[in-house]
Order: structure tokens, then sequence, then C-alpha cells
């Protein structure tokens, strides 16, 4: 099959970007994306061009490396599918695509289609985490954990932190993932210590990363390669007002010497 | 120079403790002056980070992705063993550690196992402190599944997901410490050599891979933990960018390297489509549980599957191993797949003759129903069908041998440390734990016991008691080696050929999974060794990188992995020319018994080949560690 792609090349961050336009003949149905961008890349190599930039790693859909915006729906057309896992033969003979990179203020973009996702990091550093140290934990089935909440919770747990929630939100705003991770710890009876800190910590950070507001479009959901439900956004704000406004009272902090 | 395995004395059930209680200790206040270098950051690399820096060390760790949370452990799918015995069956750490010492076929240190198995059920406990989702019973208690190789279930797993859920809760971990400044953690850099000084690990030399500038990092020991080799293939399932040259410049540096030539090849991934294809997808063994393989009895049956009758099929793996069925070891269910299809009864496109056999869960439908097949396996089978095309619950899958995991590695002692001073190797990079072949769901066990349970407590054995001068990143020999990086990296540039790296990364591949992969004899090895020496020199030649060094260039990163695999990849062959015996993963086509297996010789194979380093293209230098047996009898390996 033949397609005409457009592809988003930027040379670097803040840089002017433009769309360049390739004719790609001879492509497989069975090729995925990113096999066809191989390709295209050993071409635009064998031409001493500069091949097209972009993150991937694993090609089986769990890293959260890849990702791109495929006429303008991140990820591509696929339901619940990576842009590593899409195919080709998702697309008609001579189809025209338009390639672009997630874009998002608080993803800048780095070259061509690989952006900068380090502020889904620092928002797991700021309490995406249940504090237990390695050592300490208990026998694992002294705890019971109901199954549907386990199963809920491993749902939410499915996050490949990959960013096309951010990328599909007209606010760009990154509640999915921060709700995701928020839900996954916050149903266990493990992450109930720090489930109020957790919260707060995260949404601060977030805010401070330039992710935009939700406004419940819901896109992120349609976008997410793992079908993470919004329901989890809503499990965040019950948690995170909850804890705003009927705070719970904090032991007196303890200074001064013994 | 002789291999010391510091192995402590006393009974293989009492070593680790007393050990434990023996090795010396850093003071806390001394702990905050050792810095610690960690490379990678899967499941050894990051559980290693979190836990130095809990006890109070200085940290920094290194991964080529641009987080962390992406290391290639997130793949693994179907589970982790743990000697919990949750089920009641009669599993016992005693039972585990025969398992995975036979399992590889006799190959691996039996104290370092032992030590494995010991501690794999804390590793549950401290996975399921970090909020880890495993897979619960009705009741609340953790549920075990059953693996291949073993007879009893003790596998605990997270849907198809339990490396990506074992990784995210080491992930968290590790970034709760950068958060609190105790681990400072650099993405997108990519380690290129190490640093030696007066026989010390003291450093790495780094590449940032977004500005393309070359770094030297000092402290106080280095910790790799870079995982396995498998891409020397290409066509593999590792994830691309997994490589052999963190741990290859530190065989160049003096690090022995053990057993190369042990690969483990997956009996379970999704056949290759065509000449594009660049990565391989593993479908978790799991599927082994309730899958049956078979291929059609006559060579050439083009008919689809569900017009073969019952009759006319073979399942062969039953027919083989009556008493473990489809669930023979890897390396078993691997070469008679490759067997069956040799004998041109294989499946898929092109008919008869295809490189596929089939996987079929019609039995286990109509016996459990597709609503509980759906819930073990779901997310699987709609992996296979995106894949494919094909909807697993309405025809069979086809699957085919792949290239998954590397037994061998760095050299390591007791104490996980390589036989460089300070230089750890952790997880898939080192040697130490899965002999000549890895039994399923063992990779996570092993990669989180280094990790969480062992390099904590050894590493500091060694900085309380090394002299470690102080040096920095001024120091000649750093300048030195910076130099030498600096310069590979221009050569790697200058060179204006004509092909490019994924073109000759292609052509070794293919003459390593022909001549040195499944099966292998003398004469294609020497062979092979001849083809690897004429593809570098023709590399350097005629390779075009393109683009500057100084900004993100994938094309460079790869054409420097690509390099590495060469040099790699002569050791590898030799390393399996010189094993006259077949073990494990390793079959040497002039050594099987009467029924295909393979044949060991203990007599003059029973010890860990690690090799020296001697000069690119020059003969490396055999060091043989003896591996004495005193808990297990050898055994031929009869999963009949």
């Amino acid at each position: 099959m033949r397609v005409r792609l457009h592809v988003w090349r930027q040379p670097g961050p803040g840089l002017a970007g433009v769309f360049v336009r390739y004719d790609m003949t001879e492509v497989s149905p069975d090729m995925s994306f990113l096999e066809m961008l191989d390709v295209l890349n050993q071409q635009l190599l064998s031409r001493k061009d500069e091949p097209i930039a972009f993150d991937h790693d694993c090609r089986e859909g769990i890293c959260g490396a890849c990702g791109m915006v495929i006429n303008g729906r991140p990820h591509g057309p696929q339901r619940a599918t990576t842009t590593c896992q899409l195919h080709m033969r998702s697309f008609p003979d001579g189809a025209e695509l338009w390639i672009e990179p997630w874009r998002a203020r608080a993803f800048p973009v780095i070259k061509d289609l690989v952006v900068d996702r380090g502020a889904f990091d620092r928002i797991i550093q700021a309490g995406g985490f249940i504090t237990a140290r390695t050592g300490s934990a208990p026998e694992a089935n002294s705890l019971l954990v109901p199954k549907r909440d386990a199963d809920l919770a491993m749902d939410a747990a499915a996050c490949i932190g990959c960013g096309a929630c951010v990328a599909a939100c007209p606010n760009a705003s990154a509640m999915l993932f921060v709700a995701a991770k928020v839900s996954h710890l916050g149903l266990l009876p493990q992450g109930q210590p720090e489930r109020d800190t957790r919260v707060v910590g995260m949404v601060a950070q977030m805010d401070a990363e330039g992710f935009g507001a939700c406004t419940n479009h819901g896109e992120c959901m349609a976008a997410c390669p793992k079908e993470i439900s919004i329901d989890f956004i809503a499990q965040l704000n019950r948690d995170y007002w909850k804890t705003k406004l009927a705070p719970k009272p904090q032991a007196k902090e303890f200074t001064g010497a013994a | 120079m002789e291999l010391r395995s510091h192995i402590p004395a006393g009974p293989l059930e009492a070593k680790w403790e007393r050990h434990r209680s023996e090795i010396k200790l850093v003071n806390p206040a001394n702990k905050l002056k050792r810095h610690i270098l960690v490379v990678g950051s899967g499941l050894a690399g990051a559980s290693a980070a979190a836990s130095l820096a809990e006890l109070g060390y200085q940290v920094s760790c290194f991964c080529f992705q641009d987080s962390a949370r992406r290391a290639h452990s997130i793949s693994a799918q179907g589970g982790i063993n743990a000697a919990k015995n949750y089920q009641n069956d009669g599993d016992s750490v005693f039972r585990l550690f025969y398992d995975t010492i036979k399992g590889g076929d006799f190959r691996a240190r039996e104290a370092n196992v032992y030590r494995l198995a010991d501690v794999s059920a804390r590793i549950i406990d401290q996975c399921t402190a970090q909020g880890v989702p495993f897979a619960r019973e009705y009741g609340g208690l953790l549920a075990n599944r059953s693996f291949g190789g073993v007879q009893v279930s003790r596998t605990f797993y997270a849907r198809g997901q339990t490396g990506q859920q074992l990784l995210l809760g080491a992930y968290q971990a590790l970034s709760r410490q950068i958060g609190s400044g105790n681990v400072r953690m650099d993405p997108r850099a990519e380690m290129l050599d190490l640093v030696v000084i007066d026989g010390q690990a003291r450093g790495i030399i780094v590449r940032d891979l977004v500005t393309g500038a070359v770094s030297a990092h000092a402290g106080d020991a280095v910790v790799l933990a870079t995982g396995g080799y498998s891409n020397v293939y290409y066509l593999s399932t590792n994830a691309k960018g997994c490589n052999v040259t963190a741990i290859w410049r530190a065989y160049k540096r003096g690090a022995k390297f053990a057993n190369p030539c042990f690969t483990q090849i997956h009996p379970t991934c999704i056949p290759q489509t065509g000449p594009h294809q660049s990565k391989l997808t593993l479908m978790s063994e799991s599927l082994r549980n309730d899958g049956r393989i078979w291929v059609p009895k006559k060579k050439g049956d083009t008919r689809p599957p569900h017009q073969i009758p019952e009759e006319e099929r073979d399942y062969y793996l039953e027919r083989l191993y009556p008493s473990y069925g489809n669930l023979a070891p890897r390396d078993m269910a691997s070469r008679r797949a490759k067997q069956v299809c040799d004998e041109g009864r294989g499946v898929g496109p092109g008919g008869g003759g295809g490189h596929g056999v089939y996987l079929d869960f019609r039995d286990a439908i109509a016996r459990l129903g597709r609503r509980a097949i759906a819930e073990r396996y779901g997310n699987l089978f709609e992996m296979y069908q995106r894949i494919t095309g094909e909807d697993p619950f309405q025809v069979p899958m086809r699957i085919y041998p792949a290239p998954h995991y590397t037994m061998g590695g760095l050299w390591v002692d007791y104490n996980l440390m390589t036989t460089i001073d300070g230089l750890y190797a952790i997880g898939e990079a080192n040697f130490s734990d899965h002999g000549a072949n890895r039994l399923g769901a063992s990779a996570l066990m092993q990669g989180l016991a280094d990790g969480y349970f062992i390099l904590p407590y050894t590493i500091g054995d060694y900085l309380a008691q090394a002299k470690l001068a102080k040096v920095d990143p001024e120091h000649p020999a750093f300048r030195q080696v910076q130099g030498e990086v600096g310069e590979r990296i221009r050569r790697l540039l200058a060179a204006s050929g004509r092909k490019t790296a994924d073109a000759f990364h292609r052509e070794i591949g293919r003459v390593m999974w022909d001549k040195c992969g499944m099966s292998r004899n003398a004469a294609g090895l020497k062979e092979a060794m001849g083809q690897i020496g004429a593809l570098r020199d023709e590399f350097w030649k005629d390779v075009y990188v393109g683009g500057r060094g100084e900004d993100l260039n994938q094309s460079l990163e790869h054409a420097g992995r690509v390099a590495d695999f060469f040099e790699f990849a002569e050791l590898m062959c030799h390393d399996a020319l010189h094993r006259e015996e077949s073990c494990g993963c390793h079959f040497r086509e002039e050594y099987q018994t009467p029924e295909g297996e393979a044949k060991r010789d203990d007599e003059r194979f029973g010890y860990v080949a690690a090799w020296e380093f001697a000069g690119v293209g020059k003969e490396p230098v055999l060091h043989k560690e003896p591996l004495a047996f005193e808990a297990v009898h050898l055994a031929q390996r009869s999963y009949k």
C-alpha cells in the first residue's frame, strides 16, 4: 500500500518546526506504524538526510515511550492501542497522515516527535508512592485485600505514563494520569496512611508543572491506550476536596529537645 | 588469575544468614559520604538505587530511557516466583532452589541459587507493601498460578503485566528517594565507558542523549544493572534500546564475562511476518498452562486448523514429555518447535513448512468457559489480535521461539562483585543464578533479590574496608577515558559509507541466529566467527551515521551499540565453540542423547567459563570456576 506522510520536523527545543511531506510506497499492511517509520528513516539515511527522531522502546505497548498524534488523535485511530501496536492495516491504501508530537506546555518538544515528559516523573516524586522501606514489610498475606478492590486498583495501575491523555485534552490537563496513581494506591489498604498527603502533593506538583485544569471533556479516556476510566478523576476529586475541606486533625509538631 | 567466588563456609541453608551477620557494616555517618553510581533503572537498578538511598548512601542513577519507569523489566508479563507455599502443594525454599538449579541444567552456583530461593518470599512481602496490585482470591488472599518447568503453583502475578507492576513499585520507591534529594536521577543518559583507577571502579563516562554532551561521573562504587544482550540477534523480544554496551565496556576494562553463549530462546512469541520486522513480541509463557501446542502430523498440511481432525494433530510436547506436557522447560519447548518446523510441519503463512506452531485454547475454553479464559489471558489475547489480526478465541494462536533472555553476563562473586573491585553487576547483567537455562517467572525474582536484599548488604562490606583515595572527574584517568569515548564518537560520525547501522545490525543478527541460536555446531560457529570479523571491518569502513554528536542523534546511539555487538558476538561464538557439550539452552548438535535431548559433560565442562579480554580480534583468555554441587545430585534433566 501507499501512504503520504506529513511529519512535524523541529530541529531543537524552542525552534520553529514545519510539516515535511514524505511519500511512501510498498508499505506492508502487516507493518506496525513504527516499523513504517523505521523504513522511512532507513530511506532518509541512505539519502544522507536526517532521520525523524521519535521515542520508542519496548514496541509492545507497555513501556509508554512511544506516542505521536496521528491525524489529530494521540496514538492514532485504533481504540486501546499505542502507536507501536498500531498496524498499517488500520489505514486505507493511499491514506494521508499528519504526524505530530504531543502538544502541551508541560511537555516541551526536544526534537521532531520527541517531547520531554519529565513533569510526570516529578508528579510521582511529589507523592505517588507508598512509603515502605526495604526490609520493613509484613508477611504479604497478613493483609487481606478484597478481590474487587485489587482488580480496580489494577485497572488504575495499568497506566503506562505515555502522556496521550495530556495530548488529547483541550486543556492539556494531566488529571487522568494523576488520578490513576492516586486511585491505584488509594484503593489499597497499604495506601491509606498517606492518602491525604499523596493527593495534595501530586495535585500541587501537577499545577506547578503547567498542566491545565480538567473540565470533563473525557477526551483523555478516549485516547488512553489502556482505557483508564475517568471515574478515577471523580475519585481524585473526592479525595482532594475531602482533604481540603475537612482536614483531619493534626498532632502538634514536635520541635525542640526532649 | 584465580576466580574467587567468596562462597561462605557452612551448610547451604545457613550460608547467607551467617554471611550477613559477619560482613562489615558502614557507619551511618560514613554512608552519607559514600557515593554509589547505579547504571540502569529496571527491577534490579531501581530497587538497588532506592534501597541504597534508604540506607543513607549518596546515589546517582542513570538510564538511557526518558524516564526510569520505562526500563525493559516493564515488559515482563507472566509473574514472579516465591517459595511461599500458599497453595499447600509442597513448595519450599529447597524445592524452588532445586527447580532453579535443575532448570538451569546444573550450570549455576549452588550457594547463589539457594540464597535467591531463600529471599524470594520477602520480595512478595516488600512488593505487596509498596502497593503492587497482585492478583487476589475472593477471600482477599494472594493468588498463584503455575509456570513452565515446575509442578507447584508458586507464581505471583498482576494480570499479564507483572513486570510493569513490580517495576512501578520499585520506580515509586526510587521516586520517593529522588524527591527527597537522596538520589540524583539522570534519564536519557547512556553509559559509554567505565573508569578504573588503581584496580578499583571509580566512575563512568556518560553521554547525554539530548545535548550529546559527554561527561565524567566519579564515585566510590559502580553498579551495573544494564540488562541482557538478546539484541545481538537483532530480532528479539527485547526492547529496541537494550544493548551490551555497558557490560562490554566493563569487560574491556578488565571485568570477566561469564558464559556468554547461554542465551534463552523463548518458546511462545508471535512469528515474524516480513522483512520489515524490527522486533518480535512475546506472549506470556503462562499461556501454556491452558493452551495446547500442536502441529499437523502430515508434512505440508495447508488445511486451516479447524479442518484438521484430532487424530491428525501431533501434540508433540504432551507426547514427548507426558508428565510436564505443555509445561516443559523453555529450552526444550523451543527446540522441539524448531524441530517440527524443520521437518516441514510448521504452520502459518506460506502454508505447510511455515515457521510457527499452534497454541490452541479450544479445549480450555470448552472446559472452563470463555469468561474464565478471558479473565486469565484477556490482555494477551487482545495483544495477539492487534498484531496478527486473528482472534485466539476463534483460531489457535501461532507461536514460534525468539531470543528473549541471556543467562550469561559479567562474572560476579557471591557478593555480586565482578573481577574489578567496586564494580558490581546485578539482574540480567550478571551470570549468577540461572545456569544454562532460566525458568519462567525467575528473572523478576532475581532482579529484585539482587537489588532489594543482596547488594545493599554486600556493597557495604566493600565500602567499609576498601581504601578509597579521593578522586574527581579532573583525575587524569577520567580525562583519558573521556577522551577515548569522544574519539570513538568522532570516528563513528566521520565514517561516510553507504550502509546504515541498522542494516549492519540485521546482518550480524542473521549470522548469530543461524549459527549461534537455538542449536549450534562447530563448523557453523567457526564460519560465524569469520563472518563477524569481516562484517566488523566492513562496518567501520562502510557505515553511515549522519547528524552531529552534539545533538539528539538516535542513529549515532544505535551505531555505537551495534559496534559493541560486533565485538561481543565473536566472544559469544568463541564460548559456544569451546563448550563441547549441550546444556540447557546451549545445544551443540554434536552432543545429544538418542532422544535428541541435551547431553551434558559434567566431567569436562562442569564449570563457569569466565573470559578475559585480550584485545579486539584477539583470542580471549579462559578462566574456569569449577562448580561444586553438595546439596543436589547431578542428573540428566528429565521432564518425561
